[in-house]
C-alpha cells in the first residue's frame, strides 16, 4: 500500500479535486494557495488516485535519492468462468483417440498471468481439404503431395507439422462443386480417423441444408468420438442439430457473423437441447487487414462479457484463422521491397493468429507449419512467469548487429 | 484501510451531464452545437475540443470550471509529444484499456534504430529509407515515425557526429539511447530544441537524465527491466523532481521472458486506466529490436521474432516500440495492424448501399457489385478507380462478400433488387453483370432472378482490371 506520508504541504493547483473528493469530496472548498498542516495525518489513498503531489511549502526540494513506491497488482474478481469442452474421446471413453484436448475453463482475461494462469493452452488444429481446392502458394508447397487425399493430408498434418488436432473441411460435398453424397463424405471422416490418432474436427460446406444430411451421416459413423462439427448456425434446425450432439456424443461450433447478438441468441437456442459443456462460439475470423479489428473486439468483448458472468458467452473460442490467407498481402506478388510471398503468408498467418490469441482464442484453425510452430511456441512462452537475467535484456543498446 | 476508490475518470463512466453542469449553459451556440448539452456531449465523445467552448477559455467566471473540465476530461494515460513541428509525434493519452469501450488514439509509433558506429553513407541511406518508407492502404498512407539512434561506441563525440548526421537527412524526431548522461548530454547539446526522447533514466543514472529531461525539455524514458517496484518508485521520484514528461519501459524480453513481457503491459495499462494510478498514468514503451540479440540464429529467424513480437506489442498497449529491420515483410503486418487496432470503433462498419460510379461510364461500360462491408468496398474501390464503370455497393449487412454469401445476407434477390432501385437497364445498352469470384455460387440464381447474364469475376479484386481488359465487351465485338 503506497500510501503518502509528507510532513508538511501546499495543494498544487489543479490537484485539490481529487485530493479531496478522495477525503470526502468537499469540492466546494477553495484552497488554492492555502498551507495546509497535515503534520502526521495518514493518508491512505490508493496510489495516484489523482495527483497527490503535495509539495513542501517551502521552494521544493528535489530528491536525491529514489522514493521507494511498492507496485500495487491491479488483481480484479471477475463473477463468471469459462467453460471446459473436451474434444475427442479415448478408447476408455468410446472413442479411439489416444488422448483428448481440452480447451477453456479460464478464470481470467487472456495471459492476465498477474491473476491466473491459463489452465488450458489453446489447441490448433491443422486444417485439411476433402478435394482439391485453390491453395496460395507457399501452403500448396507444403501439402502439394497430398492434396487430394485427406487421410494422407492429416497424417502429414500430424506426423509432419506436429498437428495437435485435425480440422477435415467436406467442402465436395458443396452441391455447387462435387455433390458429394453424405455416405461418402463419411466414409472420408471414417478414413481420416483411422489415418490419424488426435481429435477430429469436421465441417462441412456451408450449405444449411446440404451440411445437416451430410452431419447426420457423420454422427452416427463417427458415434462416440466426440468430434467437433463445424458449425451450427442461426439459419439450421438448431434443435436437430443439438440432439444429433446429444445421441452420438459430439462438440458444435456456434458459428455467427461478427455479431454479439447473434452469437447470444444461438447459444441460448442451442442450450435448450444441449449441455452448454458441447458448445465453442465462433464470432468470425477476418484477416489481418481486411477486419481483424471487428474480430478482436468482437472476440475480446464476448471474453469479457462471459467471465463478467454472461451464461451465453461462457464457451470457449475458435478461430478460422486460416482466413489470413485471403489478404492479398499474404498470396499475392508485390514489388521486391515487400519480400516474398513465402515471406508473407506465413507471418501474416502468424500476426493474426497472435493478435486473436490476445482477445482469448481457444481453438485455432490453421495451414501454414511455420505459423502453427510459432503460435505454438509463443503460448508456451506466455505461460511462464521466469525470467533468466531480464537486465542482459537492457543490452540492446549498445549491442552490434 | 479505507475502502478502494476509483475516480470517476474512466471515459466511459462520464456522462454529459458531468460537463453540462460545468460548461456555462447559456447556448450560446458559439461552439457551432445547438446547446450546451449537445456540445457536452460531444465532448464525452471527444467528437469536439472543450476549447470549442470560448467562453469557457475568455471569461474569468469560468476559469474555475474550465480548470476542473480540464480534470476530469483528461485521459489516464498522459499524452507526450516527441520531436517538434510537422513531423512531431504524439503517443500516449488513451483514455481505456479496451478499444470496444471507447476508442484507442494516438497509435503505437514506431521507431527504427542507426547506431553511432555506422558510416556516413550508410547513416544517410538508413535515415531516407526510414523516412521515405510507404505503404497505401485502402487510400490511407502508412507510415514509420521515428528513428532511434543508439550509442554503441559509448563515445560522447561520436554520438553527437551520428545524431548531426541523421538530422542532415530526416526531419524525423529521435530516440537518443544511451545509458551514459555524459553520452546522452553530447547527444541533446545537437539537438537542443528538438525534443528528442531520452532513453533511459535507470536505478543507477535517474538524477542525471532527469536534470538533462528539464534542461533540454525532453521527455524521458525510465527502464526498470522486469521490476514494476522500481519503475513505480522511478516515476514517483521523478514527478516528485518535478518532471512529468515521462514514458514507462517495463522490459520487453523473448522466450520464457515472453509471459512477463506481455503480463508487465498489462498490468501498468490497467493501473493507469481502471485504477487512476497517476504514478503510472504514462505511455508504455516496447523494444522488439532485443531479438537481435539472439545471435545463433539466422538473420530471418530473427527477423521473424522481432515481426510477431512487435505485433504482440502493438495489441498489449506499448505506445512506441523500436524495432531494427526495415524490411517490407517484416514492417507491412505491423503497420496494418497497429492502423487497424487504431481504427475508431465507432465508426460504421459499412457503407452506404448505393450505385458508384467511376470515372465516366458509357452505355457499354461494365457494371460491378459488391456488399457494403467499409473494407470490402474500399479495397474494391481502390482497385477500379481508373476504370469508367458501375459499381452497385448491396446491402449485406456490412459483412464482407465470402462472408455474406455463406450466411445469406448477399442474395440473387438483392442483387435483383438493387438493380431495379438504381435503373441500371436505363443506364447501359447491355446485360452483363459482373460479380464477384467469391459470389460464383450465386451465378446461376443471378441469372434466374435478374434475366441479365453474369460474368463471374477474379477471387479479388486487384484482378478486375485484368479481368475486364480480357473478358469485357459489349455485344459482337471479341474480347483481345
Amino acid at each position: 500500500m503506497a500510501g503518502k506520508k509528507r510532513e508538511k504541504g501546499q495543494l498544487r493547483k489543479g490537484s485539490e479535486n481529487n485530493f479531496f473528493a478522495t477525503l470526502g469530496n468537499f469540492q466546494e472548498l477553495e484552497l488554492e494557495n492555502v498551507d495546509l498542516e497535515i503534520g502526521e495525518l495518514e493518508l491512505w489513498i490508493q496510489p495516484g488516485t489523482g495527483a497527490v503531489t503535495i509539495q513542501s511549502a517551502e521552494q521544493k526540494s528535489k530528491p536525491s535519492q529514489i522514493i521507494k513506491t511498492k507496485y500495487d497488482s491491479p488483481i480484479m474478481e471477475y463473477p463468471g468462468k469459462i467453460l471446459e469442452v473436451i474434444l475427442g474421446a479415448t478408447k476408455g471413453e468410446g472413442g479411439s483417440r489416444s488422448k483428448t484436448c481440452t480447451i477453456g475453463g479460464e478464470i481470467t482475461l487472456p495471459y492476465y498471468n498477474f491473476e491466473s494462469n491459463m489452465p488450458n493452452p489453446p489447441v490448433i488444429s491443422f486444417d485439411v481439404f476433402d478435394t482439391k481446392i485453390p491453395l496460395a502458394k507457399p501452403v500448396r508447397m507444403q501439402v502439394e503431395e497430398v492434396l487430394e487425399d485427406p487421410p494422407a493430408w492429416a497424417k502429414l498434418s500430424v506426423d509432419k507439422f506436429g498437428a495437435e488436432m485435425v480440422n477435415l473441411h467436406l467442402i465436395s460435398i458443396d452441391p455447387l462443386i462435387k455433390d458429394t453424397t453424405p455416405k461418402d463424405a463419411a466414409k472420408t471422416v471414417e478414413n481420416v480417423l483411422q489415418a490419424v490418432d488426435v481429435p477430429v474436427a469436421v465441417g462441412g460446406c456451408g450449405d444449411p441444408s446440404k451440411d445437416m444430411k451430410v452431419f447426420e451421416k457423420v454422427a452416427e459413423v463417427a458415434e462416440g468420438e466426440r468430434l467437433l462439427f463445424n458449425s451450427v448456425t442461426l439459419d439450421m434446425d438448431i434443435k436437430k442439430m443439438a440432439n444429433l450432439m446429444n445421441k452420438y456424443g459430439h462438440v458444435v461450433i456456434a458459428f455467427t457473423s461478427m455479431n454479439l447478438e447473434d452469437a447470444k441468441e444461438l447459444n441460448r437456442k442451442l442450450f435448450e437441447f444441449m449441455p452448454r459443456e458441447r458448445v465453442v462460439i465462433d464470432t468470425t475470423t477476418a484477416a489481418l487487414g481486411y477486419g481483424i479489428d471487428y474480430a478482436f473486439s468482437i472476440m475480446e468483448r464476448t471474453r469479457i462479457s462471459g467471465l463478467m458472468g454472461d451464461e451465453q458467452l461462457q464457451n470457449p473460442m475458435s478461430s478460422g484463422t486460416t482466413n489470413a490467407w485471403a489478404a492479398r498481402e499474404a498470396w499475392m506478388k508485390m514489388e521486391p521491397e515487400w519480400g516474398t510471398r513465402e515471406q508473407r503468408g506465413p507471418i501474416w498467418e502468424t500476426v493474426t493468429a497472435l493478435t486473436l490469441l490476445l482477445a482469448g482464442v481457444d481453438y485455432f484453425m490453421m495451414m501454414h507449419p511455420s505459423a502453427v510452430k510459432t503460435v505454438k511456441d509463443v503460448i508456451n512462452n506466455l505461460t511462464k512467469s521466469k525470467i533468466s537475467k531480464p537486465e542482459k535484456y537492457a543490452e540492446w543498446i549498445k549491442m552490434k548487429i | 484501510m479505507t475502502e478502494r476508490e476509483t475516480k470517476k475518470s474512466s471515459i466511459k463512466e462520464l456522462s454529459p451531464l458531468d460537463v453540462y453542469k460545468l460548461l456555462p449553459r447559456t447556448n450560446c451556440k458559439k461552439c457551432g452545437e445547438e446547446n450546451c448539452m449537445a456540445f457536452a456531449t460531444k465532448v464525452v465523445n471527444r467528437e469536439i475540443l472543450l476549447e470549442s467552448c470560448t467562453p469557457l477559455l475568455e471569461e474569468g467566471k469560468y476559469k474555475k470550471n474550465y480548470q476542473k473540465l480540464w480534470d476530469i476530461l483528461k485521459p489516464p494515460v498522459k499524452s507526450i509529444m516527441i520531436g517538434t513541428g510537422e513531423n512531431a509525434v504524439t503517443i500516449g493519452g488513451e483514455f481505456v484499456m479496451y478499444r470496444h469501450e471507447f476508442t484507442y488514439y494516438n497509435q503505437t509509433a514506431i521507431a527504427i534504430d542507426i547506431n553511432d558506429e555506422m558510416a556516413k553513407e550508410d547513416i544517410e541511406n538508413r535515415s531516407k529509407q526510414i523516412q521515405n518508407f510507404i505503404f497505401n492502404y485502402i487510400g490511407r498512407n502508412l507510415r514509420l515515425d521515428l528513428i532511434a539512434v543508439r550509442s554503441t561506441s559509448g563515445d560522447p563525440e561520436k554520438f553527437a557526429i551520428t545524431i548531426k548526421e541523421v538530422l542532415k537527412n530526416t526531419d524525423f524526431p529521435l530516440i537518443l539511447c544511451s545509458h551514459d548522461p555524459e553520452v546522452m548530454k553530447a547527444g541533446l547539446e545537437v539537438c537542443n530544441g528538438k525534443r528528442p526522447l531520452i532513453y533511459a533514466a535507470t536505478k543507477d543514472n535517474w538524477l542525471e537524465m532527469t536534470e538533462l529531461a528539464s534542461t533540454y525539455n525532453s521527455p524521458l524514458v525510465i527502464s526498470a527491466p522486469n521490476d514494476l517496484d522500481l519503475l513505480s518508485s522511478l516515476s514517483s521520484t521523478i514527478l516528485e523532481y518535478g518532471f512529468e514528461d515521462i514514458v514507462l519501459d517495463p522490459g520487453t524480453f523473448l522466450g520464457n521472458g515472453l509471459g512477463e513481457t506481455i503480463n508487465n503491459l498489462t498490468m501498468l495499462r490497467r493501473s493507469s486506466c481502471k485504477r487512476s494510478d497517476e504514478l503510472l498514468g504514462f505511455p508504455l514503451m516496447g523494444t522488439p529490436i532485443v531479438a537481435w540479440l539472439e545471435n545463433k540464429e539466422t538473420v530471418e529467424d530473427i527477423m521473424w521474432k522481432e515481426a510477431y513480437l512487435a505485433s504482440m506489442l502493438i495489441t498489449r498497449y506499448t505506445d512506441i516500440i523500436v524495432l531494427h529491420s526495415l524490411d517490407g515483410w517484416v514492417l507491412l503486418p505491423l503497420v496494418i495492424l497497429r492502423d487497424n487496432i487504431y481504427t475508431d470503433p465507432r465508426k460504421p462498419v459499412a457503407v452506404d448501399a448505393e450505385l458508384k460510379v467511376f470515372g465516366k461510364p458509357n452505355e457499354h461500360s461494365p457494371v460491378l457489385f459488391t456488399t457494403n462491408f467499409a473494407l470490402t468496398y474500399y479495397t474494391v474501390a481502390s482497385d477500379i478507380e481508373k476504370i469508367d464503370c458501375y459499381l452497385i455497393v448491396i446491402d449485406a449487412e456490412g459483412i464482407s462478400v465470402e462472408s455474406a454469401v455463406a450466411g445469406r445476407k448477399l442474395t440473387s434477390e438483392k442483387v435483383g433488387n438493387a438493380i431495379k432501385e438504381y435503373e441500371i437497364e436505363k443506364k447501359v445498352k447491355h446485360k452483363k453483370l459482373v460479380i464477384p469470384g467469391r459470389a460464383a455460387r450465386l451465378s446461376g440464381e443471378i441469372e434466374e432472378v435478374t434475366g441479365w447474364d453474369v460474368l463471374v469475376g477474379p477471387l479479388d479484386s486487384s484482378g478486375i482490371a485484368k479481368f475486364l481488359n480480357e473478358k469485357w465487351y459489349v455485344g459482337e465485338i471479341a474480347p483481345k
